[in-house]
């Protein structure tokens, strides 16, 4: 079978043979799914047991998977629903399955099928697999609210046993790839289909702990997940300008993260900002910081940031439509240093 | 074929048959004990699965349920296939006492079997899963290169799931020809016959259209259902198959047998003792 290359996308500069070797980082930014696929294109040449399926969706590294490795890659086709029961059937005969489709398509589309077929039956089953969601938040920025996803974080966080990862750049999601292979059960990374500045220039995050202090030494802490890290490391920088300190964690494991070392960090603030690409108020980081706060007896105030209201069709620039939502770069600074300027008046 | 061949075949039928009309009843006494089980939709299926599991059609060991050797068979019909707990019990997939416990709790038998009951592969229960995943199962095996076949046991009813037509279409075109489906086509579901509801009209056409091999059979006719089973397993010929048994829902009882709403109907006690002569 002949495999036509995918063509030359506008989202990627992913320079083939730029991206990751192993834990070696490059400073240039590339897409995140390019970064994640590198290092699971090196793995399957020496682990015959890992699998990729998609659902129609294609990256550049992935023409190289499939060229390469055609006995253990399967486009289901735009059928999200078999992509899912494909790959637990897969993954009960011993195969390491990383699913790869369009993020709200592979979370919703077909969230009974990732319920029973790798939530429940992981419980019973040994299986890895690994859904790879790209597209997280408003990613797809002129596409509209059916590929712009800010329900995701919500619908996974409901299943008990699904690992979910954000990362906020290239390295951080390249590097996820070890955890995912090497762990057994059900597991979601949620990729930005846009190039991210690079967050982490000489080594990736320490995975153990599922979240990393950027800033340190104020009495108020911006918690932020995948494409919102961004946001909140200019508010902080631009509150110090003004002479205000705020604090900065990137918040990537959602699920394993050191509860133990987050209680330790998160204890001496007095405020606590969560910075979500999703709906504000509808079971998302926000929701996991309250549950925690309240289970840990934090005594910080707490603001959250994430999309107001609901479904919108307008369309503009990332920016733009973040501003519009109340997670802008200005709309979060003005939140934010009122919030700094309630809590420590 | 000689004299002393057709012995063997008659007393090997009269076995089946003989199987079949034991896990009637048992399934009968499992029902009597538990109400809260699925008793219409377990009856059309029990010729199915005496086939598949007395029949020599599957290969299975009762000590080692996920044995790598064994053939994978995929019970998608949930709460349909309660007549597996008297035939797994009587194999030695788990203590007959279990039969007495079902639904109750410390038991392992549920009102829906899961995979936590040894011979069950995957979860269902909720339908139209178990075609999807034993596809995956038939591409990991055909990758590995073996030779182990892949069942999958549905309802009629439960076809109606979009998801089992793109496993349709995905298995065709992988040439998956281990993959074996079976359709109880008791042609009722839970309120009312199918073809009243969202009508499979010539399923065995559909399922040619999608590039399947497809058969049918007399589904409680045992020996039948026997050899149609052993006729598509040993056709591995690059395309999927499927063996719609027409079969009656209630099977067996009456003012249940292919009553609109039978699947949700549970038999009076005292007709379940009086149909196997155990009236008190």
């Amino acid at each position: 079978m002949t495999v036509k290359t995918f063509a030359s996308d506008p989202s990627s500069t992913g320079g083939r043979g730029e991206v990751m070797s192993g834990q070696t980082v490059t400073p240039r930014p590339i897409a995140m799914r390019d970064a994640f696929l590198e290092r699971v294109w090196r793995a399957m040449a020496d682990d015959g047991d890992i699998y990729f399926t998609c659902a129609d969706f294609g990256s550049p590294v992935l023409d190289r998977i499939r060229g390469q490795f055609p006995d253990r890659f399967a486009n289901v086709g735009i059928a999200e629903q078999n992509l899912i029961n494909v790959s637990a059937g897969l993954a009960v005969e011993g195969f390491k399955v990383f699913a790869y489709a369009i993020a709200p398509f592979i979370t919703m589309r077909c969230f009974e099928q990732i319920r029973v077929n790798l939530a429940l039956l992981s419980k019973v089953r040994p299986i890895n697999v690994n859904l790879i969601g790209v597209g997280a938040g408003y990613s797809y920025v002129v596409s509209g609210p059916t590929h712009q996803c800010y329900e995701d974080l919500t619908v996974m966080r409901a299943l008990p046993n699904v690992a979910i990862y954000s990362p906020a750049d290239h390295v951080t999601a390249a590097a996820l790839f070890d955890p995912c292979l090497a762990n057994p059960g059900a597991k979601y990374l949620r990729l930005d289909a846009q190039v991210l500045p690079v967050v982490y220039r000489s080594q990736p995050p320490d995975l153990a702990h599922g979240f990393n202090v950027l800033r340190a030494g104020g009495r108020v802490c911006l918690i932020a997940t995948g494409f919102m890290v961004h946001t909140a490391l200019k508010v902080a920088e631009q509150l110090a300008q003004a002479g205000i300190t705020v604090d900065v964690i990137d918040f990537f494991d959602l699920s394993g993260f050191d509860a133990a070392g987050l209680r330790r960090q998160l204890t001496p603030y007095a405020g606590l900002v969560s910075l979500e690409e999703g709906f504000r108020g509808r079971g998302g980081l926000d929701a996991l910081l309250f549950d925690f706060s309240a289970r840990h007896r934090l005594q910080a105030r707490m603001l959250n940031l994430g999309v107001e209201g609901d479904y919108r069709f307008e369309l503009g620039t990332r920016d733009q439509l973040h501003e519009q939502v109340g997670i802008g770069l200005n709309a979060a600074l003005r939140s934010v240093r009122e919030f700094v300027q309630a809590v420590e008046p | 074929m000689s004299s002393e061949d057709e012995l063997i075949r008659d007393s090997e039928a009269s076995r089946l048959c003989d199987k079949a009309q034991w896990v009637w009843r048992e399934t009968l006494r499992v029902h009597r004990r538990a109400p809260e089980t699925r008793l219409a939709s377990s009856l059309s299926a029990v010729e199915i699965f005496v086939a598949l599991y007395y029949g020599g059609v599957l290969r299975f060991d009762p000590a080692e349920p996920l044995a790598a050797e064994r053939d994978r068979c995929i019970i998608s019909k949930g709460h349909g296939s309660i007549c597996m707990y008297p035939i797994l019990a009587d194999l030695g997939f788990f203590p007959r006492i279990e039969l007495e416990r079902v639904c109750q709790a410390g038991g392992i038998l549920g009102g829906i079997p899961d995979p936590v009951i040894p011979g069950y592969e995957t979860v269902n229960g909720s339908l139209g899963h178990g075609l999807g995943v034993a596809t995956g199962i038939a591409l990991g095996l055909k990758g590995r290169r073996s030779d182990r076949s892949v069942f999958v046991v549905t309802g009629d009813g439960e076809l109606h799931e979009g998801a089992n037509w793109e496993a349709i279409m995905f298995a065709s075109h992988h040439q998956l020809d281990r993959l074996n489906l079976v359709v109880d086509n008791n042609g009722v579901s839970m309120l009312g016959h199918t073809d009243d509801i969202v009508a499979h009209d010539s399923l065995p056409d559909r399922l040619q259209a999608f590039g399947w091999e497809c058969h049918e059979v007399d589904g409680h006719d045992v020996v039948s259902v026997r050899e149609a089973l052993l006729a598509m397993k040993a056709q591995v010929a690059g395309k999927p198959k499927a063996l719609i048994a027409h079969t009656r829902k209630g099977n067996g009882v009456p003012g249940l047998e292919d009553e609109d709403l039978c699947h949700v109907m549970n038999p009076k006690p005292e007709l379940i003792d009086r149909l196997l002569g155990e009236e008190s």
